[in-house]
């Protein structure tokens, strides 16, 4: 008992003399003020990355390339080493599997009843993007801007040209959907939602960037580095990878499903035809 | 003049390159075999579900079929027993007649025997009554005093029975 005294003693002084440490020690002056950081964070305009020498972009598209990366690799693994050995009664690993792909094989098969084999690949695909691009940023990668700046890089939805891209795309899919079902009505149909795109790219750029913005901000101060972003990282990251992926694949199967929903024929000879016979 | 936001199109369209990219290999990679598995795994357990379907309904088949010889072989049972009852009573009638015909015959020679004994008796008492008459006759025939013979034979009588 003493010895447990002892020792939460021990463990309590090493924590306070860390953070004394820490809060003393200070800091390297900022390349940027918090202003700065902040603005930058929304349009990534000064923290620039090159691609490869060929190009200045945007972290954020670095971060998305990384991640389709990651999970194009380990899709390879699975493909490899863990679907031929797939059982009757499944592992851990393939029940994970088994239920990712039946949670949006569902889905589409639910929203979109008539026409689902594209858009259940498509929601799955961009499920697996937001939601690992979203937890993307809690690793911390580094990477180095074109100012010779070392910075970390950020989910790839929180820069705007990805989360359009994304919106948009998903629009592109729906109007896919609708052609293949209905022809030029299917246009008419989705054209019909033509604040669609703007939507679902500024929702998913929204809820990503504040996420970033507030950590961003937790970040920048020393003071605010205890505790605190632990509860922002569950809060912005865990919470927000999601409920974006939910959301947007919820809403590009419903769509889909809506304007691929074949139109009834409309038997308009017909009734001219009974018409002209009551009138006869 | 620059786009709002700092909006690219070429980096938009780098991100539905990257995009589509990632859509086809987590399709080909992935979604595909992993529904291939699910659509197998669900015609495996389907074929499961109608084989034990075949099972019961063979089974329910075979059921049928033994209820319906149980009943038949109830009626078998029923008749059989009527049968075997009445071929008990018909044997046992034949005993009883049987034996009743024999007790007659045994009846019937007790009384021949019977009746032959008697005269038989009877036969023979005459005979012995006649012996005696003849005996009676020859000695009233050499005259002897009956009271003296009578005297003699009652003595000899008494010795007779005292021996």
């Amino acid at each position: 008992m003493g010895q447990h005294k002892k020792g939460l003693a021990v463990w309590i002084l090493i924590v306070l003399l860390l953070l004394a440490g820490a809060l003393l020690a200070g800091s390297h002056p900022r390349a940027e003020t918090v202003q700065e950081a902040m603005r930058d964070a929304v349009l990534h305009d000064v923290n620039q990355v090159s691609l490869f020498g060929l190009k200045n972009v945007n972290p954020g598209l670095i971060s998305a390339f990384l991640v389709t990366a990651v999970l194009l690799l380990a899709a390879v693994l699975i493909r490899v080493f863990a679907i031929p050995r797939f059982q009757m009664i499944p592992g851990r690993l393939q029940l994970l599997l088994e239920q990712a792909v039946g949670l949006f094989d569902g889905m589409a098969k639910n929203s979109s009843p008539h026409r689902f084999r594209f858009v259940g690949a498509y929601i799955f695909a961009a499920g697996a993007f937001i939601f690992v691009g979203t937890l993307f940023e809690l690793l911390g990668i580094q990477a180095v801007t074109v100012k010779g700046h070392p910075i970390t890089l950020p989910a790839p939805l929180s820069d705007v040209n990805a989360a359009i891209a994304l919106g948009t795309l998903s629009y592109l899919v729906i109007l896919s959907g609708g052609i293949a079902a209905n022809g030029l009505k299917g246009v008419g149909k989705t054209l019909k939602e033509f604040s669609l795109p703007i939507s679902m790219s500024f929702r998913l750029f929204g809820a990503l960037l504040s996420g970033l913005l507030v950590t961003e901000l937790v970040y920048y101060y020393v003071s605010l580095s205890f505790v605190l972003p632990v509860i922002v990282g569950v809060l912005f990251t865990l919470l927000h990878a999601i409920i974006q992926t939910y959301v947007l694949t919820m809403l590009t199967s419903m769509y889909y499903g809506e304007v691929s929903e074949p139109s009834p024929a409309k038997p308009k000879k017909k009734k001219q035809a009974a018409s002209s016979a009551e009138h006869a | 003049m620059p786009w709002p936001l700092n909006i690219d199109p070429q980096q938009i369209l780098l991100h539905w390159m990257n995009l589509a990219i990632l859509t086809g290999g987590l399709y080909f990679l992935l979604y595909q075999p992993v529904k291939a598995f699910l659509a197998k795994r669900e015609e495996y357990y389907r074929d499961l579900d109608r084989q034990a379907q075949d099972k019961l309904a063979r089974a329910e088949q075979l059921q049928a079929d033994y209820q319906k010889k149980l009943d038949g072989a109830e009626e078998e049972i029923h008749q059989a027993r009527a049968k075997a009852q009445q071929s008990l009573q018909q044997s046992v009638q034949e005993q009883l007649d049987q034996a009743q015909a024999q007790a007659q015959l045994i009846v019937t020679r007790a009384h021949a025997d019977a009746e032959r004994t008697r005269e038989q008796a009877l036969y023979d008492s005459q005979q012995d009554i006649r012996r005696l008459a003849e005996t009676a006759a020859k000695r009233l025939a050499l005259h002897e005093d009956p009271f003296d013979q009578f005297l003699d034979l009652a003595e000899g009588g008494g010795n007779h029975e005292s021996q």
